[in-house]
């Protein structure tokens, strides 16, 4: 059996949140106060994801840099790798809202999108 | 290079000596460890204009002071700073020290400076709404006055320019080698690094290291303590808490602190009074913030202190006599020291630089150049204009409809002007000293990185080589991701 | 001279929201005066995710949250006007304001609305000790060089302050490839919320040390080195506790302060505890027909709960307009007082008008509440009495006033919003 340690996000009370598991899978959770605590345990344990949020380079735009994110959470320990790919990546001016700049970042099945509109 | 006057500090006693020589024809450079004007004593002190009663009577201090002050406002008119008379009083708190007062008034009036008087606790409370109930008395002095320190040096700079002086910036002098004393004559050779320099006649304007270079030529030596005084700076208010400078008169608490009104509507605090090894110590401490909080509020209790917007440490180049040294160095011919200005050498100045071309310009037996120009023209301020012709302004120069700093209203015309101006900015410090952008109440947050794209542009220099104020002071250090 | 029906001050998400709602109440002729390049205020820079998601049920970044809105103010036809700086607001409403197409120019209000935002508080306010070498930003000046220009301000960085900006920019600096190396929080407690503690600190297995400040600062040019230190319960430095860390950058992340310079200038009164003037239940200043919302009025966590207050004082701003400049059917005025625990609320007094059936009252406490009881009395008596798990100061509380219960005092009286033990 093994045990995870975690502060719970959901609300400023900030439960620590003690999660059993057996062969990866969940088995119990506790120290939660409401169900959302019991979600977000069982989630971030086994499968943590984030959204992740950076700029990438912009040629000949009203900014040097455009804000972008990815379209969907991606594994936490695949951030590095979206990050290294952005650095690589160079958008051309215009760029609209929504627009996608990389295709399935990092093979996370992501896509990294514009948040903003430069002209 | 070869000059006939090489001045060692572009402070604000170098620079009145630079604009005060520049009325002769002759050859004068200034050499500057810094990468501008004002960067050392002259741009952390406490830009009072002082009535003259503090200096023992007959001392240069007490002499230069009264000139320095009787000189400021025409100065002031000509080179367009700022400069207001606005009067400054001596509190004291307790009956007993009375006598402490009347000795004030007496050497005050010896030393020559008028219309000083001792005033009571009720035309005290008139002239002062906020100053505090414990003051019994204090002495009035109406020829008190404040300036703009960066304005003043600034514009004694940018005339001294104007009539040929020579400026360099980034040129710390290594060492100073009187050449001519064998045939006795003034000849020095200036190494500042790499760069070495000729000259007839050194002054040493060099602040806190004045000792430096006086004891590179002299055997007759002099020591020089910086001595920290460290001050905060209050928001703007309206109208203005206090009008007056206010003084302490020095008391069982020790040397007290003043606060005054600066020129632009802040108020400030300050100083303390603690000598450091360091020569370039300007560093605060919780222990002198927390004195100086202490000490204003004997003097005005309702001060906001919650308004400090800044806190800043200067050093004051304190010579082990206690008297400014100006002259030639005895046994170095040509070699004219400007040392040991401390309080009150921001007033003092304007009298020293005459005092220094007056002494070189007799040896010399020369008269003043018929094209010299007195008058400098400061940078336009657009918010001094008629709405109108403020309007017609950003007609023609639309960067003056911008403004960069919200805090103190500075537009980007304003930035312009101080960075293509002779002399002009070179760091976000440069501009600030000279536009007042990013010394407001947000103290650059917002207006840093429009200043610095103003820079790039107008200096063409990448984003990447701006400094807060030369040297190693990068304000970036790359692109995002540049070192993932 | 023009005549506009409501001037709006600033185009930030609370300069939106409000001339909205005004225009959809049926005001015609409203202006936004923004003194930026673009609306949408300091959304802009806010380029991490979490906006919206009471306003559009989903998960926007700042620049998004900003485009919808600039976007409904577009298609409403509402003028705005960019690098424009507003100078000065007279008590009769004559705005002087400034730009480089126009020069120095005045706009005559029938209202106005105050939405200004908040700046940074910056080093000096907070007496750090120190050299003062470059390497010093506000998170807030940080946030702008990387997020918009594409620069890091630094390398190796020690960020003090943990409230989300904080945080935030811990993340972001990180994720740009500097290192961060701690964050210092002068409180026992972070200002930040939970989410942002794991997902920006202990995601990237930065220390978060509560209770301890900056004592010094290291380096003559560029920063070299913080000093920190432990605080005692009187937030003094313990001696013995420095701890140093090499760093070429130190972020401020201390509080944000309401930008009122043009509020003071017209002379409306200020609440001492916000920073930001006093209103009464229609966000209306001491001055009729001044009205303020957002971060100018008191600095909120969520920009979501901005908006919804803009658009309470664009409604009214409308209302005011439309009635002739005055407000219909003036009930009886209730004072709205803080107490226990309770640091300010705003609005600071209500008044009946038979219109409106709830007022919200947003407050803030001053520490850390564990399972207390919200409890609001009118004129001594006990109307609202809700617990709450736990409060906190980074976290405002809301709470919705039944207008109804005025209806038994014609002559008014007093509203105390306070905290009790269970």
């Amino acid at each position: 059996m093994e045990r995870k340690e975690l502060i719970c996000i959901g609300c400023p009370m900030g439960c620590m949140m003690s999660v059993e598991l057996e062969q990866g899978k969940v088995t119990a959770v506790t120290g939660n106060t409401c169900k959302r605590g019991d979600a977000y345990a069982r989630k971030e344990v086994t499968d943590p994801t984030r959204i992740v949020t950076s700029t990438v380079k912009l040629r000949g735009g009203q900014y040097p840099v455009v804000s972008v994110k990815t379209s969907k959470d991606i594994p936490k320990d695949m951030i590095e790798a979206c990050m290294k790919a952005l650095k690589e990546t160079e958008a051309k001016a215009p760029v609209e809202i929504g627009d996608v700049i990389v295709e399935n970042v990092a093979g996370t099945g992501a896509d990294v999108v514009a948040t903003k509109t430069v002209l | 290079m070869k000059y006939d006057v090489m001045i060692i500090g572009a402070g604000v006693v170098g620079c009145a000596a630079a604009r005060e020589l520049s009325r002769y024809s002759l050859k004068i450079g200034v050499l500057e460890k810094e990468e501008d004007v004002c960067c050392g004593t002259s741009k952390a002190n406490s830009g009072i204009v002082h009535a003259g009663f503090d200096a023992e009577s007959g001392t240069l201090k007490a002499e230069l002071n009264v000139e320095g002050n009787r000189i400021l406002g025409e100065l002031s008119r000509e080179l367009d700073f700022p400069f207001y008379r606005n009067g400054s009083l001596v509190l004291c708190f307790r009956e007993e020290d009375r006598p402490k007062l009347t000795e004030l008034l007496r050497r005050g009036q010896t030393n020559g400076v008028k219309e000083l008087r001792i005033i009571e606790k009720e035309e005290l409370q008139k002239l002062e709404p906020m100053v505090s109930d414990e003051a019994v008395a204090a002495l009035y002095a109406p020829d008190g006055g404040i300036v703009c320190p960066f304005g003043m040096t600034i514009a004694l700079a940018e005339n001294a320019c104007q009539n040929g002086a020579d400026f360099f910036f980034d040129k710390a002098v290594t060492n100073i080698e009187h050449t001519g004393r064998e045939t006795g004559m003034g000849r020095y050779r200036i190494r500042a690094g790499e760069d070495v320099f000729e000259a007839d006649y050194v002054v040493n304007a060099a602040g806190v290291y004045a000792d430096v270079f006086h004891n590179m030529v002299s055997e007759t030596k002099i020591h020089i303590t910086p001595r920290r005084g460290s001050y905060c700076l209050l928001d703007k208010s309206r109208p203005s808490l206090v009008s007056h400078t206010v003084f302490q008169l020095p008391g069982a608490y020790g040397k007290g602190v003043l606060v005054t009104p600066t020129v632009h509507g802040n108020l400030m605090v300050g100083p303390t009074a603690l000598d450091v090894e360091e020569k370039e110590g300007t560093n605060t401490t919780r222990e002198e913030l927390k004195e100086l909080t202490q000490k204003a509020k004997k003097s005005i209790p309702g001060l906001p202190m919650n308004q400090v917007i800044t806190s800043f440490a200067g050093l004051r180049a304190h010579e082990d006599g206690g008297e400014f040294i100006i002259g030639e160095v005895l046994d170095a011919k040509g070699f004219i020291d400007c040392a040991g200005i401390e309080s009150p050498g921001l007033t003092s100045a304007p009298a020293i630089g005459k005092k220094v071309a007056r002494l070189i310009a007799g040896q010399l037996h020369l008269t003043e150049r018929k094209d010299f120009v007195p008058e400098r023209k400061g940078i336009l301020n657009p918010a001094m204009l008629k709405e109108t012709d403020r309007s017609r302004l950003i007609q023609e120069r639309p960067a003056y409809g911008t403004i960069v700093c919200r805090c103190e209203m500075i537009t980007e015309g304003e930035i312009i002007d101080a960075i293509n101006r002779p002399l002009g900015a070179k760091s976000l410090d440069g501009v600030k000293r000279r536009t007042r952008a990013g010394m407001g109440r947000c103290q650059s947050g917002f207006c840093s990185p429009r200043v610095m794209e103003i820079l790039s542009r107008e200096r063409k220099v990448p984003m990447e080589e701006i400094t807060k104020s030369g040297g190693d002071s990068g304000v970036i250090t790359g692109r995002n991701k540049d070192r993932l | 001279m023009e005549t506009y029906d409501i001037v709006v001050i600033g185009g930030g998400p609370a300069g939106l929201a409000a001339a909205l709602s005004a225009k959809r109440k049926g005001v015609s002729r409203i202006i936004i005066l923004e003194r930026d390049r673009e609306l949408g205020g300091i959304l802009n820079q806010c380029i991490h995710n979490g906006f919206g998601l009471h306003t559009f049920q989903e998960e926007l970044t700042g620049p998004e949250y900003a485009a919808r809105f600039a976007a409904e103010v577009k298609r409403e036809g509402i003028a705005f006007l960019l690098d424009t700086m507003v100078t000065d607001i007279s008590p009769d409403k004559i705005v002087t304001a400034m730009n480089s197409r126009e020069g120095l120019f005045h706009i005559s209000a029938k209202a106005v609305i105050l939405a200004m935002g908040c700046r940074e508080r910056p080093r000096g306010a907070l007496n750090i000790p120190g050299y003062r070498p470059a390497g010093i930003y506000s998170a807030g000046t940080a946030q702008r060089l990387v997020n918009i220009e594409g620069y890091m301000p630094g390398r190796e960085v020690v960020i003090l302050g943990s409230g989300d900006i904080g945080l935030i920019m811990a993340r972001r600096m990180t994720l740009e490839g500097a290192k961060v190396k701690v964050v210092a929080e002068l409180m026992p407690y972070s200002g930040g919320l939970k989410r942002n503690i794991v997902q920006c600190l202990e995601d990237y297995k930065i220390p978060l040390k509560l209770s301890h400040t900056v004592v010094d600062i290291q380096g003559k040019e560029r920063v070299r080195g913080v000093t920190l230190a432990k605080v005692d319960q009187d937030r003094n430095p313990i001696p013995g506790t420095e701890e140093t860390y090499s760093c070429d950058t130190l972020l401020l992340s201390c509080g944000l302060v309401p930008e009122n310079e043009l509020s003071r200038g017209i002379g409306v009164f200020m609440n001492p505890v916000t920073s930001g003037p006093v209103v009464n239940g229609r966000f209306q200043t001491s001055v009729a027909g001044v009205f303020a919302c957002g971060n100018v009025l008191h600095v909120h966590d969520l920009v979501d709960f901005v908006s919804q207050e803009a658009a309470g004082a664009g409604e009214s701003a409308a209302e005011y307009v439309l009635c002739g400049c005055s407000f219909k059917k003036e009930g009886a005025d209730f004072q709205v007082k803080a107490q226990g625990g309770v640091r300010y609320t705003v609005p600071s007094s209500i008044c009946s008008d038979g219109v409106r059936q709830q007022q919200t009252i947003r407050f803030r406490v001053g520490d850390v509440y564990k399972n207390h009881f919200i409890a609001v009395y009118l004129n001594g008596k006990r109307l609202i009495h809700k617990k709450r798990q736990i409060m906190a100061p980074g976290e405002m509380e809301e709470l919705n006033f039944d207008m109804n219960w005025l209806s038994p005092y014609p002559d008014g009286g007093e509203i105390i919003v306070t905290l009790e033990e269970a």
